[in-house]
C-alpha cells in the first residue's frame, strides 16, 4: 500500500461526509426538542391541577397542540431523514384521503399517528441528548486540537486560566486530535440510530411492511398466473390456425389421393392407406393434446360446456354434474379445467376405474370441485407426474389459495376435492 | 347441388373444395368469415352451406352464429358446421331451432373423402349428420336410466342413429346383418319408451329429444 493511500485511508475517509452529517444532527436539535415546551406546559397544567382543581379547561390544551404539530414536524423529519439517508422514509398506511372531520378523527385512531406523538415527544428529546452530546464532543475536539492557535490568539484579558506554552498543551492537543478522530464514528453511529428511530416509529410498522409485501405479492402472482393463462389461449389459438389445419389439410390430401387414383400399384396404395391413417392419428392425438391447454369453448360457453367434452372423450362413462348458478373468473374456470382434466386422465391411465364422477358446484364464496373413481385407489401424492401428477394439480390449485385433498385407501376409491376461493 | 364454402384457413378451404367438387358439387362461392359467408347465402341461394365453427374476428363460435341466421333466414340452405373439436353445446344450438338440414363434424372427417361427401349429400337433402363425438357428448350430457338400461351394443347403433345413419349403414360400420340392427333398433325404442318411426330423420328427433336437446 503506498503511503498516500494509507493516509487517504486513515486521515481522509472517516472526515468525507463527517461535516454534512454533523449539519444534519444539527438541524434534528430543533425539530427534536419542539415538542419539550408543550410538555412542560402540560407537567405545568398537571402540577396546578393538583393543586387547584378548577382549572380543567387548559389541560387539553397541550395535546390538542401536539396532535396539531405532529403532522408538521413529521414532514420536518421526513426531510432530514431523506438527507441523512438519501432516500425517502416510507409512509405509513393513511385511512383514506380527504381533509373532513371524519378522516381526521379516523386518523386520531390510527396507530401511525400515536407513533409519531411517540417519536416526536419521547425519542425526540432523548435523540437530541444525544445530537447535544455529540456537537460538544465536535467542539471539544476543535477547540482542543488547536490549543496552541487560542494561546497565540486570544488576548491575555479574555483567557480563563493563563496556560502557557506548556507540555499540558501538548496532551490537550493529542486529546483533541482523538477525539477529531472519535468524532465522524460517534456521528455515523448516531445518524444509524436517528434513521433506525424515524423507520421504527416514523414508518410503516412491521404489520403493515408484511402486510403491503402480501399485497404487492397476491397482485404479482395473480398478474403471473393472468400471464400464463394468456399464454396457453395463444399456444392453442397458435397450434389451431396452423399445425392442426395443416394436418387435415394433409389428410385430406392423402384421403383424395386414396379415392382417385384408382389405378395405383398395390404397394403405393399401402403406402398411401398408411399415411392417411398415420395422419388421423397424429390429428387425434394432438387435438387431445392441445385441448388440454384451454379450449376456446371454455371461454366461450363456461365450465360445463367444456367439460362435457373431456368426459365424452373417455374410455369408460363419467357422469358430469355442473351446478354454477353464474360463471366464476377465467383464472379460476382454468383451475378448475385443468383439474378435471387431469384427474380423469389419471383415472383412466393408472385406476382401473369402470366409471367416474364429477361434480362442479358452487358453496358461498367457494367454489367445490370434486373428481370420484371406483378403481383401485392408493394414488400417491407424492408419485412424481411432472407436473401433471397429482402434486401437478396439488400446485396448481394452490397457485389460486385453493385447497386440494386427495383420499385414494388401497382398494379404491379415489375422491380428490378441490375447493377454490372465487370472489362473490 | 350446389353449395358455398366458409373457412378461414386457406389451406383446408383448397381441400374441402377439391373433396366437394369430385363429389360432384358445384362450388358457388368460398369466403373466410361469417359476414361473407350471409352474404354468399343471400345471393347464391345454395342447396348446402359448409362452415367452420371459429372463424374471424372472435375466434369462438362465430360460425354457429352463422349457421342458426341461415337456418331461420334461408330454410332452404341447409348447413354444416366442420371444427377441430366438436362441442355439444353448439350442437345444441343447432339443433334446438331445427333437427333437419343441419350437420356438425370434426374437421378430420373430411379425410375421408366417401364418407364426407355421402354427410354432405344426406344434410343438403335435409338430413342430419352428426360426429359420433357429439353424440357421444351428448350422452354424457344426459344421466337418464333408460339409457344405462342399453346394452354396449345398443349404445353403439344408438350413436349411429342419432349421427343420421341408415340402418344400411349402420350394419356397415358395425359389420352386423341389416336385420340384427333392426332388432337393437326396436330393442331401443322399447326401452327408451320411444314411438317407432320410419324416416330417418325422424328417429334422430325421438333420439334428440330423447336426449334433450331438440325441443321441436
Amino acid at each position: 500500500m503506498q503511503l498516500t493511500t494509507w493516509l487517504q485511508l486513515v486521515l481522509g475517509r472517516p472526515f468525507r461526509r463527517a461535516g454534512h452529517r454533523t449539519a444534519l444532527v444539527a438541524a434534528g436539535l430543533p425539530l427534536h426538542l419542539a415538542v419539550v415546551p408543550l410538555w412542560l406546559w402540560l407537567l405545568g397544567t398537571m402540577a396546578a391541577l393538583v393543586r387547584a382543581p378548577g382549572a380543567v379547561a387548559v389541560t387539553p390544551l397541550p395535546v390538542l397542540l401536539t396532535l396539531v404539530v405532529t403532522p408538521l414536524l413529521t414532514v420536518g423529519q421526513r426531510r432530514r431523514y431523506r438527507a441523512l439517508v438519501g432516500k425517502d422514509l416510507p409512509r405509513p398506511a393513511v385511512p383514506g384521503p380527504g381533509r373532513n372531520w371524519t378522516s381526521a378523527v379516523r386518523r386520531l385512531t390510527t396507530r401511525a399517528l400515536w407513533r409519531q406523538v411517540c417519536y416526536h415527544a419521547v425519542a425526540g428529546p432523548l435523540l437530541a441528548v444525544l445530537d447535544l452530546a455529540v456537537l460538544a464532543v465536535w467542539a471539544a475536539a476543535l477547540v482542543a486540537a488547536s490549543i496552541y492557535v487560542w494561546i497565540w490568539a486570544l488576548p491575555p484579558q479574555w483567557r480563563v486560566t493563563d496556560l502557557g506554552y506548556t507540555t499540558q498543551a501538548v496532551y490537550i492537543t493529542a486529546g483533541g486530535l482523538a477525539l477529531l478522530f472519535l468524532g465522524p464514528r460517534l456521528t455515523g453511529a448516531l445518524v444509524r440510530l436517528e434513521a433506525r428511530a424515524a423507520e421504527v416509529l416514523l414508518g410503516p410498522s412491521r404489520t403493515e411492511k408484511l402486510a403491503r409485501r402480501v399485497a404487492d405479492l397476491a397482485e404479482s402472482r395473480a398478474g403471473v398466473l393472468d400471464a400464463a393463462d394468456a399464454e396457453r389461449r395463444r399456444i392453442e389459438r397458435d397450434l389451431h390456425d396452423g399445425v392442426q389445419q395443416r394436418l387435415v389439410s394433409l389428410a385430406v390430401n392423402l384421403g383424395l389421393a386414396r379415392s382417385t387414383l384408382g389405378d395405383l400399384p398395390e404397394d403405393a396404395r399401402k403406402v398411401i392407406d398408411e399415411a392417411h391413417r398415420e395422419a388421423k392419428e397424429a390429428i387425434a392425438e394432438l387435438n387431445n393434446l392441445v385441448r388440454g391447454l384451454h379450449p376456446a369453448v371454455l371461454e366461450d360457453r363456461g365450465l360445463d360446456a367444456a367439460l362435457s367434452g373431456v368426459a365424452a372423450r373417455l374410455p369408460i362413462p363419467v357422469r358430469v354434474a355442473v351446478d354454477l348458478p353464474q360463471r366464476p373468473s377465467p383464472t379460476v374456470e382454468a383451475v378448475a379445467y385443468f383439474v378435471v382434466s387431469e384427474a380423469l386422465t389419471n383415472v383412466v391411465k393408472h385406476a382401473q376405474a369402470t366409471q367416474a364422477d364429477v361434480t362442479v358446484e358452487r358453496i358461498g364464496e367457494t367454489l367445490l370441485v370434486v373428481v370420484a373413481d371406483d378403481g383401485a385407489g392408493g394414488a400417491d401424492l407424492a408419485a412424481a407426474g411432472g407436473g401433471t401428477g397429482l402434486a401437478g394439480l396439488a400446485k396448481r390449485v394452490a397457485s389460486v389459495d385453493g385447497t386440494f385433498s386427495c383420499r385414494s385407501p388401497a382398494g379404491g376409491p379415489t375422491v380428490i376435492t378441490v375447493e377454490l376461493p372465487c370472489a362473490p | 347441388m350446389r353449395a358455398v364454402i366458409a373457412e378461414d384457413s386457406l389451406l383446408l378451404r383448397i381441400g374441402v373444395v377439391k373433396v366437394l367438387e369430385a363429389a360432384g358439387f358445384e362450388m358457388c362461392a368460398q369466403v373466410a368469415d361469417a359476414e361473407g359467408l350471409l352474404a354468399a347465402v343471400e345471393e347464391h341461394r345454395p342447396d348446402i352451406a359448409v362452415v367452420d365453427v371459429r372463424m374471424p374476428p372472435g375466434f369462438t363460435d362465430e360460425g354457429v352464429r352463422a349457421a342458426l341466421v341461415i337456418r331461420r333466414q334461408y330454410p332452404r340452405t341447409a348447413v354444416l358446421l366442420l371444427s377441430q373439436y366438436v362441442e355439444e353445446r353448439y350442437a345444441a344450438d343447432l339443433l334446438a331451432t331445427n333437427t333437419s338440414g343441419v350437420g356438425y363434424l370434426l374437421k378430420q372427417r373430411v379425410a375421408d373423402v366417401e364418407e364426407f361427401a355421402e354427410a354432405v349429400r344426406r344434410v343438403a337433402a335435409g338430413g342430419t349428420a352428426l360426429d359420433p363425438q357429439v353424440v357421444a357428448q351428448l350422452l354424457v350430457r344426459r344421466h337418464s336410466d333408460p339409457l344405462d338400461r342399453l346394452t354396449p351394443r345398443e349404445r353403439e347403433v344408438l350413436e349411429l342413429m342419432a349421427g343420421g345413419r341408415s340402418n344400411s349403414g349402420i350394419a356397415a360400420e358395425l359389420v352386423v346383418s341389416e336385420s340384427a340392427v333392426a332388432k337393437h333398433i326396436n330393442s331401443i325404442f322399447t326401452k327408451l319408451d320411444l314411438p317407432k318411426a320410419d324416416a330417418d330423420h325422424r328417429r334422430v328427433l325421438a333420439v334428440l329429444r330423447f336426449l334433450g336437446v331438440a325441443t321441436a
